[in-house]
């Protein structure tokens, strides 16, 4: 387990979690997890939502831990797989899908790099009961291929490839990530950002705004930029 | 002659190194940055990279598993010659990062940008890219390989003489602020900072500053080397340290080159080199002989020269001032 945690609150969940487990989770709790968790983003996310394919069966009794991530991995010649590393991808990419997945998924946590906004924990995590991880770092990648004991199963490698396909990865203490959100919905980032932002004017102070603006400082595209 | 398999046999060690083992200069940056860190949680996040570090080496296995956007570096001797010429080398380089990626493994991240076809292998259009430069002198080849992430962190401006030192450090600031809010651009960072050239090679000279630099290094011109320590200074003030949490560590170094440009512009480019900064270097020499390391030196007098031809006499007394 990671050193280092030493002022931070660690739990260690097995999966799958039910909502209950979560409760004790605050923002900025450090998390290991031991089951199975699977990875899900942009390709499976079209497949399953968009397109309306199956997800394989009895999955939230499996496993409902969503990891936005790829492997670096290799599939040999005799069918089999190794994974070396894991590490998140940006998770906030994926807001538009959710309130779909997690009907149809039932997760419970969704993990993956930098967390999403307290909007998106409002009003998707928080009425299923679920709950928002970041990865650490980023790219405690080695450490998290550590905790990988094993490939349960392999879905849509043919047609999504490597990064895409939905991994489904037996792990023990795998981690550490930490927890972004909590069952209510706050954003540990938010908090920390909100801190950030009270010293941002002084550091400001005697920078020089640019002679020529862009698009984006000015949504009004009638405006000239100069 | 360079016998090219040793030049492809060379590439696939980089292309494991860089994936694996965190450079030196780099990670003595981030132990004195963990040392100084006082933040709970971004300390706790130095203290598990360091671990993680560890863990990559004693298994070999890829300290991230996004494996980033590999691509190459040739630094060639004026003297050397290579068997089969430069499209051999391009197709040993090629070469090396396709079977790297089944064997570190890497992640197999280069897809087409609109139909998003995957080859499995980091190779494709323009996929990996190959940069060259020159060296007076010398049989040798150095190969370097550097595996940057490819999504955040990096941004571009026209600049405009007028907007000064303070415009550049609010472009400078803005970058940060940007990209460092949830850890996107992966801080602690080297940041390169490109000024001047046309907006290609502003570009291309931001990224060379932050990837092919070490920790430490500082530009020749006085001038340009305290402005270095200055925005390394106030990015580290900005009150954010890893992964965007409160703290004070975002920047491990600043390097900056710069290239003459239009007389009436100041293009300006920002570059960050994450946290698994991985850049990998070998010179072969004439006879077959291989020598590993970890500093490019990639920006060497004769490639800051400003003279028509190359008068080293007269650029030791100029970057010597």
């Amino acid at each position: 387990m990671g050193t280092g945690s030493g002022k931070l609150k660690t739990v260690s969940l097995n999966l799958p979690v039910t909502t209950e487990d979560l409760k004790d989770i605050e923002i900025g709790t450090v998390v290991y997890l031991n089951g199975v968790v699977y990875t899900a983003r942009e390709g499976v996310y079209k497949k399953v939502i968009q397109d309306g394919e199956q997800l394989p069966a009895h999955l939230h009794e499996i496993s409902n831990a969503n990891f936005h991530c790829s492997p670096a991995a290799t599939r040999h010649a005799d069918g089999t797989y190794t994974i070396g590393a894991m590490t998140g991808t940006a998770s906030f990419r994926f807001s538009k899908w959710l309130e779909d997945w997690f009907r149809i998924s039932k997760a419970k946590i969704i993990m993956g790099k930098g967390g999403m906004s307290s909007k998106d924990y409002k009003k998707y995590f928080v009425p299923n009961g679920a709950i928002c991880l970041t990865t650490v770092g980023y790219g405690t990648g080695a450490l998290l291929g550590r905790g990988i004991k094993g490939i349960r199963d392999v879905h849509w490698y043919d047609e999504l490839g490597v990064a895409q396909a939905m991994w489904m990865v037996e792990v023990e203490n795998f981690g550490p990530f930490i927890a972004d959100s909590d069952l209510e919905g706050n954003s540990l980032f938010e908090r920390e950002n909100a801190k950030i932002r009270e010293g941002v004017d002084k550091l400001y102070e005697g920078t020089k705004e640019p002679a020529l603006h862009r698009y984006g400082e000015t949504g009004d595209r009638g405006d000239e930029v100069i | 002659m360079i016998p090219m398999s040793v030049v492809k046999e060379t590439a696939l060690t980089l292309m494991d190194k860089a994936a694996i083992e965190i450079p030196d200069d780099y990670l003595a940056g981030l132990k004195k940055a963990a040392e100084a860190e006082d933040g709970d949680l971004s300390s706790f996040v130095l203290h598990a990279m360091l671990e993680n570090y560890e863990a990559a080496k004693e298994d070999r296995r890829a300290m991230c598993a996004d494996t980033g956007v590999p691509r190459w570096y040739v630094k060639m001797g004026n003297e050397a010659t290579l068997e089969g010429g430069p499209v051999a080398l391009e197709e040993a380089l090629r070469g090396a990062t396709a079977e790297a990626t089944d064997g570190v493994p890497l992640r197999p991240n280069r897809v087409h940008p609109l139909w998003r076809t995957d080859h499995n292998n980091n190779v494709g259009l323009n996929a990996p890219e190959i940069e060259y430069s020159f060296e007076p002198g010398g049989d040798w080849i150095d190969l370097t390989t550097v595996h940057k992430g490819g999504l955040f962190g990096t941004d571009y401006r026209m600049l405009f003489p007028g907007d000064g030192i303070e415009g550049i450090k609010r472009f400078y600031l803005d970058c940060l602020m940007a990209f460092g809010k949830r850890g996107l651009a992966c801080q602690p960072a080297i940041i390169g900072v490109g000024l001047g050239g046309s907006k290609d090679i502003c570009s291309v000279l931001g990224k060379q500053a932050a990837c092919l630099r070490t920790v430490g290094d500082r530009n020749p011109d006085p001038r340009t080397a305290e402005l270095e320590l200055e925005l390394m200074e106030l990015g580290n003030s900005i009150g954010m340290g890893a992964m965007g949490f409160v703290g004070k560590s975002m920047v491990i170094d600043c390097h900056i080159e710069c290239g003459y440009t239009h007389t009436g512009g100041m293009p300006m480019s920002v570059h960050a080199f994450c946290l698994s900064s991985r850049r990998a270097v070998a010179r072969v020499h004439g006879d077959g002989r291989v020598e590993y390391r970890t500093d490019p030196n990639w920006f060497t007098p004769y490639m800051r020269r400003e003279t028509v031809g190359w008068e080293p006499e007269a650029e030791s007394l100029r970057q010597s001032v």
